[in-house]
């Protein structure tokens, strides 16, 4: 099957700093794929390109068959940033089904990505009044809201209590069975483990595009922390 | 985002927008009051001035430009500090990932605030012309279209000029820096005809300049003229004109 999203060489500059390094890596399609990496590696700015905000220097990405940020990719691609970019001044349920709306969905699709995300007791108040974990929550449900092929979350689980958190990760494992491609960041290598896919990011450069599975071997142990401390030290042993 | 209009998605952003109002009851509050309030201070500002024979009334005058001038003001202050929080709120990147073109995201705000300024236009003119006693010689609902066409196009530059700030800090200043230059020029408190040539050519630059003029149009002629429909066409076409400069300078693509 043909990868989801295909990232070519890409070198992306901010001001007069290289963030990204001729990154290249695929994102196999209906799978969790983990982009893990300390911050300021380079994930959010990775993300970004993938989505088509982000003003990049060369090399390619191709989402969907399209150039990334095609504007036929925007009704297929959603896009949660890190800090929940949802509407403070607005109920849950008005966010959701503003988004609804521009994804062409009704009320009832707005209120089953509430439901979703475990808001339906809070879709009434204003995000203002949430905490952080409710409105990482109802940033979320307003991706969820569009159905999209493609699903690009920005460090979702910050912030959240373990219950909460194993329950989006099987959530997110629900939607990738139903078909939808993730690209999940974090920088907690615990999360490592529960993703198909794992692109490791430092300082700009890929480490490592590989199973949990294939890493662990690699590497020889167990810990996927260890394995990317293993990985830091070997590229650092051999310069480019 | 693409560039084609939605009428769906500008309608389903202009009662967004209207709703984030909504909330914000203070906000609705001065928004139908403050232009009556600062209005009635003028009243009385002049209400022991005598009228020379021959003038018109300085409190109609006056009065009446300030049912242009206020509402501008307000609509700039309040669109362009709107916008930024878009901005730094990380909603505006997040919309332009989503179906909704830049023109339908400005068309939303434009109406919303259009209409937010329609009910204040409403309010400051009964107000100013049952409670103040201000004169008109036209009708007064050319009052009210005159002041809502003024409005739309304080909205269209403070969207604009919300592209130009970085900070909140900056756009409330780019309201003195708007404003004040098109209020010493627009002929109230200096005749245009009476300032230095090249002012004045300045002043023929300016949009608050035709909607004063259509303001005093209506003033002092019991019909509608042919001059304060083209002064209207002209902020109209201003309004229009900074949109689609503010969806220009709206870039997707950010470092």
């Amino acid at each position: 099957m043909d990868a989801a999203v295909t990232v070519t060489d890409l070198v992306v500059h901010r001001g007069a700093r290289r963030v990204l390094h001729e990154v290249g890596c695929t994102v196999p399609p209906g799978r969790v794929t983990g982009l893990l990496g300390p911050s300021g590696s380079g994930k959010s700015t990775l993300m970004r390109a993938i989505v088509g905000v982000q003003q990049v220097r060369s090399g390619s990405v191709t989402v969907l068959g399209r150039p990334a940020g095609s504007a036929e990719l925007r009704s297929r691609v959603g896009y949660v940033t890190q800090a929940p970019s949802v509407y403070a001044d607005l109920t849950v349920r008005e966010n959701v089904r503003y988004f609804a709306a521009l994804y062409g969905r009704g009320a009832a699709a707005a209120d089953a990505a509430i439901a979703d995300v475990g808001l339906a007791d809070a879709a009434g108040q204003l995000v203002e009044d949430l905490s952080g974990g409710q409105r990482g929550r109802a940033s979320l449900a307003c991706a969820l809201v569009g159905e999209p092929e493609l699903l690009v979350l920005d460090e979702p689980t910050v912030g959240l209590d373990p219950v909460l958190r194993v329950e989006l990760w099987s959530r997110f494992h629900a939607l990738a069975d139903a078909g939808t491609t993730l690209v999940v960041s974090s920088h907690v290598m615990d999360e490592a483990g529960r993703c198909d896919r794992l692109l490791l990011l430092r300082e700009g450069r890929l480490l490592s595009d590989s199973t949990p599975a294939e890493l662990r071997s690699r590497t020889g142990t167990d810990d996927l922390e260890e394995a990317f401390l293993t990985l830091v030290r070997r590229t650092e042993e051999v310069p480019a | 985002m693409t560039t084609a209009l939605s009428p769906r998605l500008t309608t389903a952003t202009a009662g967004r927008v209207l709703r984030q109002l909504g909330h914000d009851h203070r906000t609705v509050a001065m928004l139908l009051v403050l232009p009556s309030a600062l209005l009635g201070l003028l009243y009385l500002v002049y209400a022991d001035v005598p009228t020379p024979p021959g003038q018109a009334d300085a409190f109609d005058r006056i009065g009446l430009t300030m049912l242009g001038i206020l509402p501008f003001v307000v609509m700039f202050l309040v669109t362009s500090i709107a916008m930024l929080r878009e901005r730094t709120s990380g909603t505006l990147e997040r919309l332009l990932t989503t179906p909704l073109s830049r023109p339908d995201l400005l068309l939303g705000y434009g109406a919303a605030f259009g209409l937010a300024a329609t009910a204040q236009a409403l309010v400051t003119v009964a107000v100013a012309t049952t409670g103040y006693g201000l004169d008109v010689a036209g009708a007064v609902v050319l009052v009210v279209l005159i002041a809502v066409v003024t409005a739309v196009l304080g909205v269209a530059l403070g969207l604009l000029a919300s592209a130009f700030a970085r900070s909140e800090f900056q756009a409330v200043q780019f309201m003195p820096v708007i404003v004040l230059p098109q209020f010493f020029l627009c002929g109230l408190l200096v005749p245009r005809d009476q300032l230095p040539d090249w002012l004045q050519a300045v002043s023929d630059l300016l949009p608050m300049t035709y909607a004063v003029d259509a303001l005093q149009e209506v003033g002092s002629s019991t019909t509608a003229t042919g001059t304060m429909w083209i002064d209207i066409g002209v902020v109209a076409g201003a309004a229009l004109l900074a949109l689609g400069l503010a969806a220009a300078t709206l870039r997707r693509r950010t470092n």
